[in-house]
């Protein structure tokens, strides 16, 4: 049954005459999978609440795109697991100290406080944040 | 050499990842209906909770220990599963995947290299990339390979790998007879009464009195226990003799459409179980039943079997004679609460042309399966079904206390406080 109905993908209209150039070229879509996810193994999605990044361009609402497989380096913005719920927040960290930072926008500046991770009871580290897709517009399909 | 890796708890730790608040406590997973428990975290294991415990029965239990409860949560699961799985793939092109948390992983011909560290370097990345934990054991052969998993579960000391080393009669030693992989309850009993109580007073015992006083395949795990390869990859001893399929009704069935509905869909899923084993069955029972705790009058429990000529896998052969064991059955009038169906008496597929069926007939039916199993694989199941499975789902899964699809729906991704 399968074979009997597939037929070959073409582009341009079949006319007589000379088939278009343009069917030589036909490729896939872009899929933006290709660009926002390196590993899909070790990558989730997770949507972020709240406005402790809005200076980092983490916004209420944003969709991030969490990468397990990334190990954290000074300044990568991490999602962790701080008393039993999961976070978002700068990691930085200097010698052995390592701190949660949040980095809200000037109008909520002192609003909110950092993390101290001192022992992994405290806190860890999920994953690292590589993408943050923000909506401008909400759009309806007619 | 061959690897053994499984997930710990692992419906337990896929709730975890999502859920830190369930760290260090006791955790239960219930069945499709919510009736029994499946899974349990190391914790639920500790206070005595067992695979199959009704959990009604354990509400006070639940309510002491603070046991926290949830219904299963099968695309989450199987999603974390596939993850884990690829990741195996990536250390060694040959994964044998035994079931929804474990694989066998072949190690010969990764040449150069230490066995017991690139597990180590596999169990690490399994961890740091999904967040489930898992134990690892390594063995020339697939019994000792699962023998060394075992140990690593009861000794936290090997941090969750260990290979069976070259003088292995410590280890085996430690190792009851009844856990040897493909040995089991009865044949342990049995075994108990020659003095064999562990796997190295197995290993000791005579192959042809084996053979003669059990079976072949006890014989095979014996041989295997010495080291000899008997299991090849992709072969296991334990291979699939029954498949059964059924649920109790979240509210009491009574009419022949319902009764019909919720017995189709089990033929529907078990025949594509047997479809994706390439099995098919010759023996189909059927059941259903009422609450076994209602009064003797309103009390009726229905069964019947025939066998399937030519055995089958095609869903809408073995509905067809499902149907019609049933029918005769059903009595109006009463609240059934259970069905099932129950397949049995398997040889490997294809499904064999009788000699009056037609050739073109059974290709149809090939292919119509195949496209059927395609279409369901890539779109969801239940995609496309048969009518008699019911437009209506009276076996609506209970549910109440599922946790979000995290992985597999947008409206259900994990939340993060920003």
């Amino acid at each position: 049954m399968a074979e009997e109905f597939r037929l070959p993908l073409v582009g341009g209209r079949v006319e007589a005459g000379f088939p278009s150039p343009a069917d030589d070229f036909i490729d896939r879509s872009l899929d933006l999978n290709d660009e926002l996810v390196v590993n899909s193994i070790a990558t989730f999605f997770v949507r972020a609440s709240g406005h402790s990044m809005d200076g980092a361009g983490i916004h209420d609402g944003d969709l991030l795109v969490v990468d397990r497989s990334v190990i954290p380096s000074n300044g990568s913005v991490v999602v962790a697991v701080v008393d039993g719920g999961h976070t978002v927040k700068r990691f930085l960290k200097r010698g052995t100290i390592v701190t949660l930072q949040p980095e809200p926008s000037v109008i909520n500046e002192g609003h909110y406080s950092p993390i101290r991770i001192e022992s992994e009871t405290d806190a860890r580290v999920w994953g690292v944040v590589t993408y943050a897709i923000h909506r401008l517009e909400r759009v309806c399909m007619h | 050499m061959y690897a053994l890796a499984d997930c710990n708890n692992f419906y337990a730790s896929c709730e975890r990842v999502f859920d830190p608040k369930l760290e260090g406590r006791p955790l239960v997973v219930l069945s499709n209906n919510d009736g029994c428990v499946i899974a349990r975290s190391q914790e639920a294991k500790a206070i005595g909770f067992k695979v199959g415990d009704p959990i009604f029965k354990f509400r006070d239990c639940v309510r002491k220990h603070d046991v926290i409860v949830r219904s299963s949560n099968f695309a989450l699961y199987g999603d974390m599963s596939r993850r884990v799985m690829k990741i195996f793939s990536l250390f060694s092109p040959d994964v044998e995947v035994y079931s929804v948390d474990e694989a066998f992983i072949q190690l010969d011909g990764l040449r150069g290299r230490n066995f017991e560290k690139l597990m180590r370097e596999m169990r690490e990345t399994v961890l740091q990339w999904t967040g489930i934990p898992i134990s690892i054991g390594i063995g020339s052969t697939k019994t000792l390979a699962k023998i060394a998993n075992h140990y690593v579960k009861q000794k936290p000391v090997t941090c969750g790998v260990a290979a069976i080393p070259c003088n292995p009669e410590e280890m085996l030693k430690s190792v009851e007879v009844g856990d040897v992989w493909g040995i089991g309850r009865q044949w342990s009993k049995r075994l108990r009464i020659y003095g064999v109580k562990t796997a190295h007073d197995l290993l000791l015992l005579d192959p042809v009195f084996i053979k003669e006083s059990f079976n072949i395949m006890a014989m095979k795990t014996v041989m295997e226990l010495r080291g000899e390869k008997y299991f090849s990859f992709a072969q296991s001893p334990n291979r699939r003799k029954t498949l059964l399929r059924s649920s109790s009704f979240g509210s009491p069935v009574e009419s022949w459409q319902e009764l019909s509905e919720a017995i189709a869909s089990h033929v529907t899923s078990a025949s594509e179980k047997l479809r994706s084993e390439n099995l098919v069955a010759k023996s189909l029972r059927v059941f259903f039943n009422t609450s076994a705790f209602s009064n003797r009058d309103s009390m009726h429990f229905a069964s019947a079997s025939v066998q399937l000529l030519p055995a089958t896998n095609v869903t809408h052969a073995i509905i067809k004679e499902a149907l019609r064991l049933a029918e005769p059955l059903y009595k109006a009038g009463y609240k059934y609460k259970r069905a099932g169906v129950y397949l049995q008496e398997f040889s490997n597929g294809p499904v064999k042309r009788s000699l009056f069926d037609s050739v073109k007939n059974q290709g149809r039916d090939d292919r119509m399966m195949a496209l059927l199993d395609g279409l369901n694989k890539n779109m969801g199941k239940g995609t496309l079904h048969f009518a008699s499975t019911g437009f209506t789902k009276v076996m609506e899964m209970e549910q109440l206390c599922r946790s979000p699809r995290y992985t597999t729906l947008w409206d259900e991704i994990p939340n993060v406080i920003a």
